[in-house]
């Protein structure tokens, strides 16, 4: 008599085997394949007793006010965001944006056409470089200041940050436009940090405008925990180093094909 | 322990409350999809844990999955099912996370720290038989080392795996879709993963085995 295999004992037990009648048929006569299927079991009720933390009967509650605010809005109403405080501060950057893209766009104009076609990527990928590192250093700066934030008066048993959060509910619009673009060009590291400061952000335009000590230490440890301000300083970094070695825009001087093919 | 609900008339009416604020959020309803991330967050939240082996890492991947959820609803195409598809939202991006994890801890060349789980699962918790003697109490933070070592050690489609199948009771075509294999693929992912288990864990649960009975007999 053939006794079933480890794995068809496995497959039996997780309710996979496909010939479970066959394999039961088997274990009711064979004590050593029942004794294998115990020592299976054991180990498998082992790991029944690893518990998963009870998350609390409100966290259903408190996922939905953590992700609220990060849902982007709804199509039919696309018109009002921009009319918005806030999203005004993003439009600004667009603004900035296309401003920057047209400057570069005047300046590579009167390359011919090979070399205008190779810089297109470059100059695109130059604005973002250029505009996200901008961002960093804002979002930087606003960070160092937070986390060294004291009450004006140390009598005040409060502190006030309120010129924090407001940086940060602006930081947040521009931080939420620059993930977009950077995961549309493909940057996935510089998507993923910005994702990570954009959770900082959030948390800070959502903190009241005063705040006890006990809870600035908090907002700190957020930032400390996630290592955002070493991060931010990484990123900031390397996109100086792309900036140096993205090749600059072709000015119309500096090359005699350009020459032969100004206006 | 599995995620599937008691009875088959709940399951139903489940999936035709999931389907109505499915469709509410699809027509702007931005509130109707609170009560979608209400009912399934726990369920979410549980396979996160299992997968990644710590809260903070799940409380990510809980809050990640329901914003790709929303922002790819109108693709979703089977509305009846949100528990399950969010489900599977959550574990690729549980895949992914783990793999960014791995790799940051390769860089660090540290070993893990251990910090919140270990209190949250106090092995104190697991002796439901009389009162914990120090024996048993060395033994069982020693299984549950083992066991969380034993997981760590599966790769991610056999934890994966594992967790979707013995866990959550989640069907095979449901973990080949996450694993993005074919069904034979995944079942067999499924007996690796507790192969493994087994090879690892067997000598410490059977020592713990022998401890109990002798324990009883003295």
């Amino acid at each position: 008599m053939r006794h079933v295999t480890e794995e068809e004992l496995i497959a039996y037990r997780e309710g996979l085997a496909s010939q479970r009648s066959v394999i039961s048929q088997h274990l009711a006569a064979c004590e050593q394949c029942r004794a294998e299927l115990q020592r299976i079991e054991a180990v498998l009720a082992a790991l029944d007793t690893l518990p998963a933390p009870d998350p609390g009967a409100d966290y259903g509650q408190r996922v939905w006010q953590q992700i609220a605010p990060r849902l982007p809005e709804k199509r039919g109403r696309w018109w009002r965001v921009w009319l918005e405080p806030r999203p005004l501060a993003a439009l600004g950057a667009v603004a900035a944006l296309i401003v920057a893209a047209f400057v570069i766009g005047r300046l590579t104009k009167r390359v011919e056409p090979g070399v205008d076609a190779a810089n297109v990527g470059q100059v695109r990928e130059r604005v973002l470089v250029v505009a996200v590192g901008e961002h960093l250093g804002r979002s930087e700066m606003m960070l160092v200041e937070l986390s060294n934030a004291e009450p004006i008066d140390p009598a005040q048993k409060l502190v006030n940050i309120s010129t924090e959060q407001r940086r940060a509910e602006d930081l947040l619009e521009e931080n939420r436009l620059y993930r977009r673009t950077a995961l549309q060009e493909g940057d996935a590291g510089l998507a993923s940090v910005l994702d990570e400061l954009e959770r900082v952000l959030l948390d800070v335009a959502h903190s009241p405008e005063e705040v006890t000590p006990a809870q600035l230490e908090a907002i700190r440890q957020k930032i400390e925990t996630r290592g955002i301000l070493f991060k931010v300083r990484v990123v900031s970094n390397e996109l100086q180093q792309r900036q140096k070695e993205i090749k600059p825009a072709p000015s119309q001087n500096n090359s005699t094909k350009k020459e032969g093919n100004k206006i | 322990m599995n995620r599937m609900p008691q009875s088959v008339e709940s399951a139903n009416a489940i999936a035709d409350s999931d389907a109505l604020a499915v469709e509410r959020t699809l027509a702007g309803d931005r509130d109707a999809f609170r009560v979608l991330v209400e009912r399934h967050s726990q369920s979410v939240f549980r396979l996160a844990y299992r997968m990644t082996g710590n809260r903070h890492d799940a409380e990510e991947v809980v809050q990640e999955a329901f914003l790709r959820a929303y922002q790819k609803l109108g693709q979703f195409a089977s509305r009846a099912n949100f528990g399950t598809w969010v489900y599977r939202i959550a574990a690729n991006y549980a895949i992914d996370r783990m793999r960014q994890r791995r790799k940051e801890e390769a860089r660090r060349e540290a070993p893990r720290a251990e910090g919140q789980e270990k209190t949250e699962s106090d092995p104190v918790n697991l002796v439901h038989d009389g009162k914990p003697t120090p024996e048993r109490l060395t033994q069982s933070i020693e299984l549950r080392k083992q066991m969380q070592q034993a997981l760590a050690a599966l790769s991610h489609a056999e934890r994966t795996a594992f967790v979707m199948r013995h866990w959550e009771g989640c069907g095979i075509e449901e973990i080949a879709a996450v694993l993005k294999s074919s069904s034979g693929s995944a079942k067999n992912t499924v007996f690796r993963a507790v192969q493994k288990l087994r090879r690892s864990l067997q000598p410490f649960v059977e020592r713990g085995t022998q401890a109990r009975v002798m324990g009883t007999e003295s």
